[in-house]
């Protein structure tokens, strides 16, 4: 039946019940959040509506500039260790016999739903002096010591590339299933070696692509709330914890407020802007 | 053949990073002390048996299952009417409401856990235990949304077209033809938004974090104020549980098409 | 007045009219197949008397009774689908059995009426089985029998047999056709095919850019034409322009003249409709019509003959057995019985 607009009344009504639930739940929180980023903060951990920027003036800090600036740069290493790892084991992985598709799609798709603070644990155990990797080497004989890998930086990162591996693969992986094979085997017939072949034929091809799911696996990694508070120090701590210390613990909600829309902001320009490569190489 | 040497290293380069934390966390959940010690000291399953028995574990557990369960059906509920009318109707206008259904996942968790707080906050009704599910509900409706929009897109228009032929008006279609097809996406984005909403922190962290403790909440807890090997347990639990899941998705259904593969049928 | 009734059926699509002003009477009981080119608006046509699509003006009368507005589910019609539409998640009896289904009726009424309409279409015992274990052929049945379980007073199909293998599709048109008297159910059939359009049909509606060329019966189509759209379109023809001769002479034509043949009064120029069969050969000093043969193929069954006249090319067929009277490169006369020329409209 091809789809006519909607005549009766009757016809509107299968989109009374989600209209209603995504306008009151999440149109007017967010508007809400919007409004009490503009609220005038009061001690004690209350604010009263007003208008002012104060909240936003703080962004001007140093400290916030610190935090903001360490967010992004940790969010873009994690995102080009995921995609340049990603992309040849997700190439492969489209290409493999059927059933090993699906064993690796179960698998990864159970570790993207692990929880952060699962992660996060897993990890603090795996670096950590008495239950980890320096424990294992040590049985093995190839260390001395045991040695705490945690907290540090490297933790923290290791940790988001963990969480963040099996959504980059999920991202990249439409996009490396329906890729043309005969697009290597060309390269292949023409006398070019395997791996030239995929440096010089599959990746300029799938360009867009990459740098589209760059973008949202950098948008996820921003995300990570946890990871760095389980596994770094506190000047590992990125801009989603801090928004979370000034609305639960710190009680200043105009503050947390205006940096989440700072954030949303950034990420919806980041994601429009992902969506616009994305489409270039979707239509060749 | 390098290419196969290339993959096979890749592969299993892959699969013990991330094999390994999960090996690390099952030891140390059979360790036979309280303590946390790899490799372990000592089998124990006991750890496994106090999720159950321990009281204060066992009220997480099902605060988490009955949270999950409500929070999957309510994104269910918006998602379904939704996709069916997009599907259905000729409406470009609706389209807003996708995007507001797709929204909350796309932004950092924090964002919508921070709109919740303050609407909660607002309206009076902060720490109440069904806020969590309404939260999670919204925040999870991307899922069945995008698994029923691939649902409705692959139903052939013809089958609709002839089931009216033969005498059935919209209801009779939507409950003969329509259901039986989408049955498995519904069930697939159920499935989804139920495991995602068991293993969620932040959302539920704000909206219901002082009163109503969910596994990973406790988890959380637990790993600031005190460790005992139950928490690797329900590590591990976790993982098998949403192996099982999707296994079984992947065992009725197409997964690699679910995911955005062609049909792979061949 | 019984039967199907169109009056000033029209269907405009964003200002262009895929259906323009189609009139059409099918009485009881009768074979129709709709013929033309893709894109001619006749499966908008069949899809607006199904009540799939609602028509920007006109009427639908069926057996004097208005059903313009009447929404498809309410309209006492069965219809086969180009892509026959079968549902996957039921099985064969299940399929057949669902427009009793949805009607109430009991699960024992369902089966008997299930196997009684299988056995009509000789899938007798096919129930259980399903659908995706059927052949082309089987599904092409299953769709039929479906289509015919309350027994509806029109039986449409769109574009039936042409996902069917050459040879199964011309023993499906014979079945249907017999199926058809059987039932004595009027039946529309959308259709490319001309071929298949004379077998199965009483009535051929030939239709061209939205309208109704022609509606006639099989043999008056072919013999009798009414402009070169239906002429070139059905079986192949050799369309030639023609101006008066001189009194008694006939016409002229590239190559020569035509006696015989009248323009009509008033027209002094046409075009002339004449089928390769016939088109006779005879030596270039016996017809008052020449021209020279370019090309000769040879098809077994017949031979066809590409001839050269003014510049204007004329294909004759002959049988086989004239096969070595003339060669590529022979002048030769071309003669044309008068009864068979079509003056058309140029």
């Amino acid at each position: 039946m091809r789809p006519e607009p909607p005549r009766r009344i009757a016809d509107y009504l299968p989109l009374a019940f989600p209209a209603i639930m995504l306008t009151v739940f999440f149109v007017m929180p967010f508007g809400i959040m919007v409004m009490v980023s503009f609220f005038r903060r009061q001690q004690g951990g209350f604010y009263t509506p007003d208008f002012v920027l104060e909240s936003y003036a703080r962004f001007l800090s140093t400290f916030f500039g610190g935090v903001l600036s360490f967010s992004l740069g940790l969010a873009a290493c994690v995102a080009l260790i995921c995609v340049i790892v990603g992309f040849p084991f997700t190439y492969e992985l489209a290409r493999a016999k059927r059933w090993v598709q699906v064993c690796w799609l179960v698998a990864l798709l159970s570790v993207l739903s692990l929880s952060e603070v699962i992660i996060g644990f897993a990890w603090s155990t795996l670096l950590s002096r008495t239950a980890g990797i320096s424990n294992l080497l040590v049985w093995l004989g190839m260390m001395d010591k045991p040695v705490a890998l945690t907290p540090n930086f490297g933790a923290v990162l290791t940790g988001m590339v963990y969480q963040a591996f099996p959504y980059t693969v999920l991202v990249l992986y439409p996009a490396m299933a329906r890729l043309d094979p005969t697009l290597m085997e060309a390269a292949r017939t023409l006398g070019s070696h395997p791996l030239k072949a995929f440096l010089t034929v599959v990746v300029p091809a799938l360009r867009n692509t990459i740098l589209a799911t760059f973008i949202m696996v950098f948008v996820f990694a921003l995300g990570s709330y946890l990871l760095p508070q389980l596994l770094g120090r506190p000047q590992h701590w990125t801009l989603s914890v801090l928004i979370t210390d000034q609305a639960v613990y710190q009680s200043n909600m105009p503050f947390a407020a205006a940096m989440a829309v700072f954030l949303v902001l950034v990420t919806l320009s980041l994601v429009g802007l992902a969506l616009l490569v994305g489409r270039k190489d979707a239509a060749t | 053949m390098t290419g196969t040497l290339f993959r096979r290293i890749l592969f299993g380069l892959v699969a013990l990073f991330m094999a390994a934390p999960l090996i690390v966390i099952a030891g140390v959940s059979v360790n036979a002390q309280r303590t946390l010690v790899f490799p372990p000291v000592g089998f124990s399953m006991r750890w496994y048996g106090s999720v159950f028995t321990d009281a204060a574990w066992r009220g997480s557990l099902t605060a988490s299952v009955v949270v999950a369960t409500l929070a999957a059906a309510l994104a269910v509920c918006i998602a379904f009417p939704l996709s069916w009318f997009l599907w259905r109707r000729h409406a470009p206008w609706a389209r807003v409401f996708q995007m507001l259904g797709t929204a909350p996942f796309v932004l950092p968790p924090v964002i919508t856990a921070l709109g919740f707080l303050a609407f909660w906050t607002t309206v009076g009704a902060y720490g109440q235990p069904w806020t969590v599910v309404v939260a999670h509900g919204i925040f999870f409706v991307t899922l069945p949304l995008v698994t029923l929009s691939l649902g409705f897109a692959s139903i052939d228009r013809s089958l609709v077209e002839a089931a009216s032929t033969m005498g059935a008006d919209d209801r009779t279609i939507l409950r003969t033809i329509v259901l039986p097809l989408i049955r498995p996406y519904l069930i697939s984005g159920f499935a989804f938004a139920f495991v995602l909403s068991l293993n969620e922190y932040i959302v539920a962290y704000m909206a219901v974090g002082f009163t109503l403790e969910t596994l990973p909440i406790k988890i959380f807890n637990s790993l600031r104020y005190g460790y005992t090997p139950t928490m690797a347990a329900v590590s591990i639990l976790f993982v098998a549980v949403a192996a099982v899941i999707f296994g079984l998705i992947a065992r009725f259904g197409d997964l690699p098409k679910l995911l955005g593969a062609w049909s792979s049928k061949d | 007045m019984s039967g199907l009734v169109l009056e000033g059926i029209s269907k405009r699509f964003n200002n262009v009219a895929a259906v323009d002003h189609v009139d059409l009477s099918v009485p009881n009981g009768t074979f129709v197949c709709m013929l033309g080119p893709s894109g001619c608006g006749k499966t908008t046509l069949l899809r607006t008397i199904a009540g799939l699509e609602e028509p920007t003006s006109g009427r639908i009368l069926i057996d004097g009774k208005e059903i313009t507005k009447l929404p498809a589910h309410q309209r006492d019609f069965g219809m086969v689908f180009q892509s026959l539409a079968l549902f996957p998640h039921l099985n064969v009896g299940e399929n057949v059995a669902y427009p009793l289904r949805i009607r109430g009726a009991g699960k024992a009424d369902q089966v008997k009426r299930a196997e009684e309409l299988l056995a009509l279409v000789d899938l007798g015992g096919f129930a259980g089985r399903p659908v995706s274990k059927l052949s082309g052929g089987q599904r092409q049945r299953v769709a039929i029998a479906r289509a015919l379980a309350l027994s509806p007073k029109l039986f449409l199909l769109d574009e039936p047999l042409s996902a069917l293998d050459a040879k199964l599709r011309e023993a499906m048109q014979v079945e249907l056709r017999k199926l058809q008297q059987r039932l004595g159910i009027t039946t529309i059939v959308v259709t490319h095919d001309q071929r298949e359009a004379m077998t199965m049909a009483d009535l051929v509606v030939v239709m061209g850019n939205g309208r109704i060329q022609q509606a006639a019966s099989p043999v008056e189509i072919y013999r009798k034409p009414v402009n070169s759209f239906v002429a070139d379109f059905i079986g192949s023809t050799n369309l030639l322009p023609v101006r008066q001769a001189g009194d008694g002479q006939g016409v002229s034509a590239p190559g020569g003249t035509i006696p015989g043949v009248a323009l009509g009064a008033g027209r002094d120029q046409a075009t002339l409709s004449v089928r390769p069969e016939d088109v006779h050969l005879v030596p270039a000093d016996q017809a008052p019509l020449t021209g020279r043969i370019s090309f000769i193929r040879d098809l077994g069954a017949s031979i066809e003959t590409f001839v050269d006249a003014g510049g204007t090319q004329i294909v004759a067929v002959t049988s086989p057995r004239e096969r070595a009277a003339f060669q590529v490169g022979d002048t030769v006369g071309l003669r044309l019985d008068p009864e068979a020329c079509r003056v058309l409209a140029s």
